[in-house]
């Protein structure tokens, strides 16, 4: 299945691009798309381990399951206020 | 009725009480972030803000619905501003009524503590000296 999948602030920085339409596995996790966006070329193998990701605008766990059409957004720590 | 907004325009305090006013208060609080000339002993030139925004306005909303509910006040208002901000300007913009004050000022604290914990927002910090930097935030935790 195909993804959106957007990155913000210093880690749009990192991988050098806001928005990434992606293949990923029928079953992937938020976990299992981590690891595929960070095994890719250029700065994406310098994103966290672990980052905050949301998945249609609630952050999720790493076990949470992905479906088609899903918005997901890798979030670095956040500075508002 | 609460108010949450995330705007890429100046923010109107005025706007703000307008919105939470009611003869039933004895107390109407506004709370201004304000972009301030240093950082870690460093001089700030201003500050560029970003956000996820339906994210950022999705949190924002829940947080205000949220102190809306668990403390003693009429209504809440917040907005954040995003974009280039100069110094001295308002980033973001809380006001509460109740009609206790003690009430106001923890519901007012409670907004800000949430909105620097969970909503999707970074800034980026001009120096000065021309260098620039992302500010080191919080890391947001799955609900």
């Amino acid at each position: 299945m195909e993804l959106e999948v957007l990155f913000f602030a210093s880690y749009r920085e990192l991988v050098g691009t806001p928005r990434l339409r992606l293949e990923v596995p029928a079953d992937a996790t938020v976990g299992d798309l981590v690891a595929l966006v960070r095994a890719r070329d250029g700065g994406f193998g310098r994103l966290p381990e672990r980052p905050a990701v949301a998945v249609n605008q609630t952050v999720a766990q790493p076990t949470r399951p992905l479906a088609e059409g899903d918005e997901v957004a890798f979030l670095p720590p956040v500075a508002g206020g | 009725m609460g108010l949450a907004r995330i705007t890429h325009r100046p923010i109107r305090p005025e706007v703000l009480l307008e919105t939470v006013a009611g003869d039933e208060n004895g107390a109407a609080l506004l709370f201004l972030g304000v972009v301030r000339s240093h950082a870690d002993g460093r001089a700030v030139s201003g500050m560029r803000y970003e956000a996820y925004e339906p994210m950022a306005l999705k949190v924002l909303e829940m947080i205000v619905a949220e102190t809306e509910g668990s403390f003693d006040v009429s209504a809440v208002a917040a907005v954040h501003r995003i974009g280039e901000l100069g110094l001295g300007e308002a980033s973001l913009g809380i006001a509460v009524s109740s009609p206790h004050r003690g009430a106001a000022y923890a519901a007012s604290r409670h907004v800000l503590e949430e909105v620097k914990k969970r909503v999707p927002v970074w800034k980026h910090e001009h120096f000065e000296d021309g260098a620039s930097a992302w500010v080191a935030g919080t890391p947001l935790e799955p609900a």
